[in-house]
């Protein structure tokens, strides 16, 4: 509760600092206010509640629950935030003038994603998913002197409307047939056998929400706004719509159907398996023949939604069970991997000024550190091990295969295989194309950027090594 | 802690190395190896004097999955810990000639880092753990084979490389996991599971043999293509050919007995069924590839390329020996994964040599050279021997105790798994007669021998030849209760 209070107040304040001549305050001042908000979330680690019970009456209670659960998401989430920003320097530099807007929406955004991972109650989700979209609507469409970002926009704008009203559409359908918004109220009502008659409604309810939901984590086939409007987007930002968006969007998604909906899994469950094979080939398939290396993060991010889905798939049991383990251990992994190379490519681009896989050519020559974060970051998002992506794939696929479902698990490998394909190509242009002429001026980093790119590899490689620290954790 | 010591020290040194620069890196690279080599003769001491109990290791490594991080040595992997220990510094000697690799530093770096993943694979007593190492094997040897090539084709090749590996470890991963969720209570937390050795192996023994027959392949894949077997090799030639000569080496000398290793520790004793449902057609692929392979290098014109089908040919009747499931075919695979690894880098060795004094792998082009390089000549008679398998050499006790387990297992697979020595013969002595013999070439003349640093290359190996072939009892031993324990799960 407090990070969400924190979030806000201090999004407030950072729109003020605006007003301020000087960029230099505000990323500093994120940074800060994110460190403390990381550091407060935890502090309800195990102790629901307790530290923040300012802030629990019982009404809000009913509308949002701390628990490990929220408190690891959010901590995903506010992590993925806090290493992303150092990326945003080149913004500082070049006076942007908008830029305090575009921290407050960061800040915002993140109250959203919180608020999704820790809602108890329907409304809290619609309204979290709402906070979350909108600002990423605005970011989306920053670039505002770049047709493709006014284009992003307008077109994550529209189809997120959409989406967004399929979700409130599902979610009255499902409370005209439960009578209730509250998780655990839902699953009691439709576990009573009085709203038997009521069941047709229900149905179609928890599909439509699950539409709604396939839209915002880019499940295919609701994916098709993603590949163009991440290109579109500038690239800081995309970055974070892959990560917080998508590990928000699946905590609030498991959720859904582990606390609300295990009654109704006779409809979800073949939906969700029909989703995730659409997923898994689209965005596999699709990624491995793009020549720009954004838009093939931008479809390698429609194959991890899949991977995820995966996990949804064998969602069974409590908030604490191997499903969960498994979903938080891939978001985690896949999100610092994500950061990572979104933040090598952002760098290039600024200063190559391209987007493709030869722009990152002769970068193992000119820039070894670069050269380095990116290909943990592509083994990471490839699943080799070594790094968080091989376990953040095996969890997911041995406890998909613990509930039997053998040919989708080898469905998702040969996918996966389809995926190293493509993750090595940007490793190769790195290390074993020279520069072109003219463009192989070493990229600038300077040492806060270089740090943090540190900082995620070893992240990646200590999920790798390590992974009993963060396996057993929910 | 010594195996911990063993697996993880060149880690290390590859990290220290990294900061290191120009003759620094070279004395820190090679002193590091030195020491792995001066730790692993004391392992092997401290083994025979007290037998393999001190070297189990084994460390809580994902509880909430019931994997263990569990490494030990055996004769089995003693052997091959010793082979790794004494051909990286070898290998590392080679790269220093080398002087046009850029970026040294992390040339050396990466082939310590190697070193890391193939000695984990060869004492991995964990299921995951094992596979982890044999994938974190492929990444440096991909960029050590990709990154410092300067053939125009290289990416092509590695990435084919890369990706038929790849795709192989998956298979694999595939049926491990099948097999980690037949251990333990059905349902449940993973942490019920667990997919260490001992548990594989009694989960592997449940299963009936229409499942045992695809895990067998499941698993097989990835060994296949690491070897590699006909019809899985086609990376094979080309990867070795355009690769430097050091990543070269570690190919042949050291990463395809990863394949051999991982069809005796995690094939034949897991899927004991499975294994002699398709025993008959391995050995029949192992067998063509033998005679493929040797009619193919008879044709080269290339000496890395003829030595690339070579070891492909030799390989093939390591296969078909473990494949005949007969103790002694077994014994022969221990010796000849060592006299081969010798040889075969040996070979590489020369090959190297020559083309850095002469600039042309190419045999028309080289003739005569034996006039002005008696040491060459010698170091390559002997290795060349070797691979021929004459008497008195390891080949020769590791391709007569193959050919015998072959013979045992089915007269005519062994008599015409025999033809290799002959093929061998064939196309090795015509290399050796149109490089170091006949007439006189452009090279001739200008040819320098080998300087001390070259002989002191040289030198183990050739002590190695002899060892192998006059008492190869010392490596038998080693290996024998790992073998019959084996045979015994097997069911033989």
């Amino acid at each position: 509760m407090l990070p969400i209070v924190l979030l806000s107040v201090f999004g407030i304040v950072n729109l003020f600092l605006g007003f301020l001549r000087s960029n230099r305050v505000l990323l500093p001042f994120a940074l800060v206010v994110l460190a403390l908000v990381f550091g407060v979330n935890l502090l309800d680690w195990n102790h629901a509640g307790s530290i923040t019970g300012l802030f629990d009456s019982p009404y809000v209670a009913q509308m949002l629950t701390v628990d490990n659960y929220s408190v690891a998401f959010s901590g995903i989430v506010l992590l993925t935030a806090l290493v992303l920003l150092p990326f945003s320097r080149s913004y500082v530099v070049a006076h942007e003038p908008n830029l305090a807007e575009y921290y407050s929406l960061l800040l915002f955004s993140l109250v959203g994603a919180i608020m999704m991972v820790s809602y108890n109650h329907l409304i809290m989700l619609f309204v979290g998913i709402e906070i979350l979209s909108i600002s990423m609507y605005v970011l989306a469409g920053s670039d505002k002197r770049n047709v493709r970002s006014n284009e992003a926009a307008l077109k994550y704008f529209l189809q997120g409307a959409f989406a967004t009203g399929i979700l409130l559409f599902g979610i009255a359908l499902v409370y005209g047939a439960t009578g209730t918004f509250q998780l655990n109220q839902l699953a009691a009502n439709i576990a009573a056998p009085a709203n038997a008659s009521l069941q047709p409604m229900l149905y179609v309810g928890v599909l439509l929400m699950v539409i709604g939901i396939g839209f915002k984590v880019s499940a295919a086939p609701f994916h098709f706004w993603t590949p163009d409007v991440y290109e579109g987007t500038p690239t800081f930002f995309t970055a974070f719509m892959s990560t917080v968006v998508k590990t928000a969007g699946f905590a609030a998604f498991l959720k859904l159907l582990l606390v609300a909906l295990p009654g109704t899994s006779a409809v979800w469950l073949p939906t969700i398996i029909a989703m995730c094979v659409l997923t898994l080939l689209l965005g596999n398939v699709g990624a491995a023949v793009q020549t720009s290396a954004k838009r093939m993060l931008a479809y390698s991010s429609v194959s991890h939604a899949g991977y995820l889905l995966l996990g949804l798939v064998a969602g069974r049991g409590q908030l604490d069970g191997p499903a969960a383990q498994a979903i938080f251990f891939y978001s985690l992994a896949y999100s610092i991997a994500t950061v990572a190379a979104f933040g090598v490519l952002k760098l290039v681009s600024d200063q190559r000024q391209r987007e493709d896989y030869a722009g990152l050519a002769g970068l193992g020559r000119t820039n070894p550190l670069l050269a380095f974060s990116m290909t943990v970051a592509m083994l990471s998002l490839g699943g080799i091990p070594l790094t968080g992506g091989f376990f953040g794939k095996f969890f997911i696929f041995v406890t998909v295969a613990g509930q039997g479902y053998i040919w989708l698990v080898v469905f998702a490998v040969l996918m996966s295989m389809v995926g190293i394909y493509y993750y090595l190509r940007p490793v190769i242009a790195m290390y074993m194309r020279p520069a072109e002429p003219g463009n192989d001026a070493p990229i600038a980093v300077d040492g806060f950027q270089a740090a943090t790119l540190v900082v995620l590899a070893a992240i990646s490689l200590i999920l790798g090594i390590l992974p009993g620290f963060f396996s057993g954790l929910l | 802690m010594l195996t911990a010591f063993l697996v993880f020290f060149p880690l290390a040194a590859a990290l220290v190395l990294h900061f290191a620069k120009g003759s620094a890196a070279r004395v820190l690279a090679l002193g590091a190896s030195l020491v792995e080599l001066a730790v692993a003769a004391f392992a092997a001491f401290v083994f025979v004097r007290n037998g393999p109990g001190r070297f189990d290791l084994n460390l809580n490594w994902i509880p909430s999955a019931g994997i263990t991080f569990h490494l030990g040595i055996d004769g089995l992997s003693l052997c091959l810990v010793l082979l790794t220990a004494v051909l990286v510094p070898i290998i590392l000697a080679t790269a220093f000639r080398h002087k046009e690799y850029d970026n040294p530093g992390a040339f050396y770096a990466l082939v310590l880092f190697m070193q890391t993943g193939l000695l984990g694979v060869f004492t991995a007593l964990d299921a995951f753990v094992f596979y982890f190492f044999w994938e974190v094997a492929l990444i440096p040897i991909y960029f050590l084979a990709g990154a410092w090539s300067r053939s125009d084709r290289r990416i092509q090749i590695t990435f084919k490389f890369f990706l038929y590996t790849i795709i192989g470890s998956l298979f694999m991963l595939a049926g491990f996991v099948y097999l980690y969720l037949q251990t333990g209570p059905a349902a449940g937390s993973l942490a019920a599971h667990s997919s260490d050795i001992q548990a594989f192996y009694t989960a592997g023994h449940q299963l009936g043999a229409a499942q045992q027959s695809w895990l067998f392949w499941l698993i097989f894949a990835a060994f296949a293509v690491k070897m590699p077997i006909f019809p899985f090799h086609t990376w094979q030639p080309d990867t070795y050919t355009e690769s430097p000569a050091p990543a070269t080496m570690l190919l042949s000398g050291i990463m395809l007995k990863m394949g051999i290793y991982g069809c005796l520790r995690w094939l034949l004793p897991v899927v004991p069924l499975g294994t002699s449902q398709w025993q008959q057609l391995v050995v029949v692929l192992a067998i063509i590839g033998i005679i493929y392979g040797a009619i193919i290098a008879i044709r080269q014109h290339d000496m890395k390329r003829l030595i690339a089908y070579s070891s492909l040919s030799h390989v093939g009747l390591m296969i078909a020996g473990v494949f005949s499931l007969k103790d002694i075919g077994l014994q022969g695979a221990v010796i000849q994964m060592l006299a081969h690894g010798v040889n075969v880098v040996g070979m590489f060795l020369v090959a190297d040599a020559i083309e850095r004094r002469t600039g042309t792998r190419h045999i028309a082009d080289l003739g005569g050279l034996t006039r002005r390089t008696p040491l060459l000549s010698v170091c390559f008679i002997v290795m060349l021997l070797s691979t021929v398998a004459l008497p008195l050499t390891g080949g020769f006790v590791g391709e007569f105790l193959l050919l015998a387990g072959v013979y045992e297992f089915n007269m005519w697979a062994g008599a015409v798994a025999g033809l290799t020595i002959i093929f061998s013969a064939v196309y090795l002595l015509r290399m050796y007669q149109r490089v170091m013999l006949g007439p006189p070439s452009a090279h001739s003349d200008t040819i320098t021998d080998l300087s001390g640093a070259e002989l002191a290359m040289f030198a183990p190996l050739i002590l190695l030849v002899f060892w192998l072939g006059l008492f190869p009892g010392t490596f038998l031993h080693l290996s024998e209760p790992t073998i019959s324990s084996i045979l015994t799960a097997v069911g033989r």
